[in-house]
């Protein structure tokens, strides 16, 4: 599985979504993408990536593009 | 068996008083222990001894509380080499203060960073891997000044009362993830933390605890262990008092 299939899948596994709406789609904008969803999301991350994100990192995903921008980092060196 | 067999566990502040024994009772119930100081090396060979002694990894870990990116290095390398943590005892702690009128922010900040907001912070990092595993024991160190307040101790007391709040609130939030969340409140125990005040201080305020002593390491440690493991599997919330009745 490509980096970017790995991350879709957190996404889609982890917030009950289809592919179709990944792009795009922001913190809060539906309803499974609460706080609570969000903690399982970033644990779907960590385990997808096999990472723990910094909390200021957890804090400032706010949607499905910065996510990659922020494990685009070097601290977590995954590359899309 | 041992209460803790099974059971992997990180006891921060682990190089004297009450972490040190509480990582020797942790041994000795069957868990592998993590334990961290702050120095290189000071923690090496207690906790070979301890690995020979109990047959069970004890293996320390090096970093200040209040580096949040060296805290989640340690539990990373926790979840690297065991997949799990069972239990968190949150006991690195320091005892500054002073008189109302001379607490400087200087002051308040060092303490709160360490006995507030260090627990915070390891207790997320933590839940991490309790919350994937859908159980996991945290135990905090509060104090009976935490709970009545001390003259002469605003700053110290108002971080352990903080403690105590934390710990109600987090096992509020945490009981439906399986996750119990409880803390300890010693009284007058025999460490150096304590020993800092001095022996006319320590002299004054044993006569006010109806046991007739101070407490011991082993006394506090007990309690912990109780709370870490599955004897106290419906107790979250809850302040334990270990103070021998200390009237503060
Ligand atoms: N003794 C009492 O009467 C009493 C009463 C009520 C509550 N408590 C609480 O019980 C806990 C343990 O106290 P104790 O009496 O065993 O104290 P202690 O003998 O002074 O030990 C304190 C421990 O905390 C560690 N620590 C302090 N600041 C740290 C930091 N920034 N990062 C990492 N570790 C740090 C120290 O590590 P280093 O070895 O690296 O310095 C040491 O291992 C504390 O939270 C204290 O407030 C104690």
């Amino acid at each position: 599985m490509t980096n970017q299939e790995k991350y879709n899948k957190a996404f889609m596994t982890a917030l009950e979504i289809t592919e179709g709406q990944l792009s795009g789609l922001k913190y809060q904008e539906i309803e499974a993408w609460d706080s609570v969803g969000h903690m399982g999301l970033v644990a779907a991350l960590e385990d997808a990536f096999d990472i723990m994100m910094d909390t200021d990192d957890i804090i400032d995903l706010s949607s499905y593009e910065k996510g990659m921008e922020i494990l685009s980092r070097e601290e977590y060196g995954i590359v899309f | 068996m041992g209460l803790l067999e099974h059971k992997v566990c990180l006891v921060t502040g682990a190089g004297r008083g009450i972490g040190a024994e509480t990582v020797r009772k942790f041994a000795e119930e069957g868990a592998a222990v993590y334990g961290t100081a702050r120095t290189e090396g000071t923690l090496d060979a207690r906790f070979a001894e301890l690995a020979g002694q109990y047959h069970t990894p004890v293996v320390p870990l090096y970093f200040d509380v209040t580096d949040e990116a060296a805290a989640k290095r340690a539990v990373m390398q926790i979840r690297k080499e065991q997949g799990r943590l069972d239990v968190l005892v949150n006991n690195a702690g320091i005892m500054q203060d002073n008189v109302i009128g001379m607490i400087g922010y200087d002051l308040m900040r060092a303490v709160f960073d360490v006995n507030v907001f260090a627990v915070i912070s390891m207790t997320q990092l933590a839940v991490k891997l309790m919350g994937r595993q859908g159980s996991g024991s945290v135990i905090n160190l509060s104090s009976i000044v935490g709970l009545d307040g001390a003259a002469g101790q605003a700053v110290y007391s108002a971080s352990k009362g903080a403690v105590a709040a934390l710990t109600k609130a987090a096992s509020k939030e945490l009981s439906p993830k399986g996750i119990r969340v409880n803390a300890v409140a010693p009284g007058l125990i025999d460490t150096d933390l304590l020993r800092v005040i001095g022996e006319k201080r320590i002299e004054e305020n044993l006569s006010h605890v109806r046991m007739g002593r101070l407490g011991r390491p082993e006394d506090v440690a007990g309690v912990i262990t109780f709370l870490a493991s599955d004897m106290s599997g419906y107790v979250t919330g809850k302040i334990i008092g270990v103070d021998g009745d200390f009237q503060v």
